[in-house]
């Protein structure tokens, strides 16, 4: 029974009155959505049980939380956010479920960087510059939050701390190793022609850590609907910078972004999956092969295969 | 002039995308023109908003069924339309209650079950958006399907049109005329629903039911006869897709609500100054009877 961390009566009470079987000694961690869970299942493995809230292939920007949702907050031991605005429905569910144990951060220690809320999605006001809280797609990032969950779980459970921070290691070695590759990879094309269209901003830190250039068409959101002359404007700008590839992303709307490939002749690359994990079987179900998966479509499609 | 013609002409000659998008209002506005004339003539202009709720459980199933594939949410939102449609059409043919309000009380229950299987089926991804095409991503295959139900729709009133025509002035007529009434009604009802849900799919509800409607509401104000109504709605429609498009490339604003904007504006100048019982006809006849 693992009684040091900042557990409160409300959790504490429903640690007792769980059935007594291996949940007990496993530490009850929820994310918020999928990468986080991953993380955390790679450091934690079997000592934490690990959840997440919004689910594979779901947008963690909007999100509509259940009862079964508060009532698994109200029995975690530590929740884990990626923070910077994503989770913009969390507070109020935090509230809701009244869960008063500890809230970590994951994207602390991430260096700033601004983005231009095209479609209100994160700020509710469409134009404005906001913190950009896709921080997790660059790898050096994802060490980053790699190292803030070794830390939340050893804080949390400090018997297993030891276990946590060797498996921790191990991780962060596996990300350096892909931080590598994906620099070799992009490497192999020059600098001035690693330029793609993507109907979403995610990619920002990502963008900056590699050197690539990543165009959105504007008002390509399921919210709001773009004019004529945005599409007209994408379709001059991408034969203007001879762009070889659109990638569409998989949960958006992706009827606009293949009309404009059609018209243009660049290809659609593929689905990239930037704010959440696929299935199991899919593509990307761990955030290194998410990242393995995105940056091999990337550079097939510059290098117009 | 060349700088009129690029002006006019120039964003339809340099972007493929522009011309789909006017090809295929070209062919929604013959197939849904005509059909909102019939809905305004039945009293029936709210139909097109409840068929746009009506449709969810279908597509929903057709997710569960299928994932993200647009065949299958669309086939199954034509089934879930097309059983609104018949369950009222045959609900108002057999008892008192009036055919808005039996679509009414079966939209609503469709669309609760689209809420509800949608709700338990726990993907977040907003099957309505996916669902829902926008004007400027009207693709090949768009407008083959666009096209076919069209021109199905022109046949189909031409079959139809004159039993149809007789219900819309004397509701008593398709009852008393029995079995082949009811074929008619039926008819009608499914084109209504073909013609709604491809909208839908390649265009979005707002552009489908707007160019449905407003054109045949504004319509009302030049012409008298049915067949002269559906050729004016018909024509409105497509200056209104074409204006629309226009002002969206030039101006920087959103397609669908500009062409529905450009239609709801004719409507309103047809409401002042029509040929035919329009604000401007109605007051220069009162002056003229008390001069």
């Amino acid at each position: 029974m693992r009684l040091s961390f900042g557990s409160t009566s409300v959790a504490l009470g429903l640690l007792l009155l769980a059935p007594p079987a291996m949940a007990a000694d496993q530490l009850k961690v929820v994310t918020s959505f999928t990468i986080l869970q991953d993380m955390v299942k790679e450091i934690g493995s079997n000592h934490v049980e690990a959840s997440t809230l919004v689910g594979t292939d779901s947008d963690p920007h909007a999100f509509e939380p259940t009862p079964n949702d508060a009532k698994n907050l109200a029995a975690a031991d530590l929740v884990i956010v990626s923070g910077r605005g994503l989770e913009g429905w969390m507070d109020r569910l935090i509230m809701a479920s009244g869960y008063k144990g500890p809230i970590v951060i994951a994207s602390t220690g991430v260096p700033e960087r601004t983005m231009v809320d095209e479609e209100g999605e994160d700020s509710g006001e469409p134009g404005k510059v906001i913190p950009d809280p896709h921080a997790w797609n660059s790898v050096p990032n994802g060490k980053i939050y790699a190292t803030n969950i070794i830390a939340a779980l050893s804080k949390a459970d400090p018997a297993d701390a030891a276990y946590y921070q060797k498996a921790g290691e191990k991780y962060l070695q596996q990300l350096t190793d892909l931080d590598n590759w994906v620099r070799q990879e992009f490497a192999t094309i020059p600098k001035d022609e690693r330029k793609l269209i993507t109907s979403h901003d995610a990619l920002g830190y990502f963008a900056d850590a590699y050197g690539l250039q990543f165009l959105a068409p504007a008002g390509l959101s399921t919210e709001s609907e773009a004019s004529a002359q945005d599409v007209a404007k994408l379709i001059q700008q991408i034969k203007a910078e001879k762009i070889k590839a659109v990638f569409v992303e998989n949960s958006m709307n992706q009827l606009l972004v293949k009309q404009i490939a059609d018209e243009t002749g660049a290809k659609i690359g593929g689905t990239l999956y930037v704010e959440s994990l696929s299935k199991g079987d899919g593509p990307a179900p761990t955030y290194v092969k998410m990242v393995r998966h995105n940056v091999t479509l990337m550079v097939a499609a510059l290098h117009g295969q | 002039m060349t700088h009129l013609r690029d002006f006019l002409f120039g964003p339809f000659i340099d972007f493929a995308f522009m011309r789909q998008a006017l090809v295929a209002c070209l062919a929604l506005a013959l197939g849904a023109g005509p059909v909102g004339v019939f809905l305004i003539l039945r009293r029936m202009s709210l139909v097109g908003d409840a068929m746009s709720h009506a449709v969810l459980p279908g597509a929903a199933i057709g997710f569960v069924i299928a994932g993200l594939s647009l065949v299958a949410m669309g086939i199954g939102g034509l089934i879930a339309g097309l059983l609104v449609a018949l369950l009222s059409g045959l609900i108002s043919r057999y008892t008192a209650l009036r055919e808005d309000a039996s679509f009414a009380a079966f939209y609503l229950m469709s669309l609760a079950l689209g809420v509800l299987i949608v709700s338990t089926h726990g993907s977040n991804v907003d099957l309505i958006h996916v669902l829902f095409g926008t004007i400027l991503a009207v693709d090949k295959a768009a407008l083959i399907v666009i096209a076919t139900v069209t021109s199905l729709t022109i046949l189909c009133f031409a079959v139809i049109y004159r039993p149809l025509v007789m219900e819309c002035f004397d509701p008593g007529f398709l009852r008393a005329a029995g079995r082949w009434g009811a074929i008619c009604h039926g008819i009608f009802l499914v084109m209504l629903v073909a013609n709604l849900v491809t909208g839908f799919q390649a265009l979005g509800t707002l552009m489908s039911v707007g160019l449905m409607m407003l054109p045949a509401a504004a319509a009302k104000f030049w012409a008298r006869d049915v067949w002269s109504l559906m050729l004016t709605a018909a024509a409105i429609a497509l200056a209104s897709a074409y204006c629309g498009l226009l002002i969206s490339y030039h101006a920087g604003i959103a397609s669908g609500p500009a062409i529905i904007l450009v239609a709801g504006g004719t409507y309103l100048v047809s409401l002042l100054f029509g040929r035919a019982d329009s604000l401007r006809s109605r007051y220069l006849r009162s002056a003229h009877l008390t001069a």
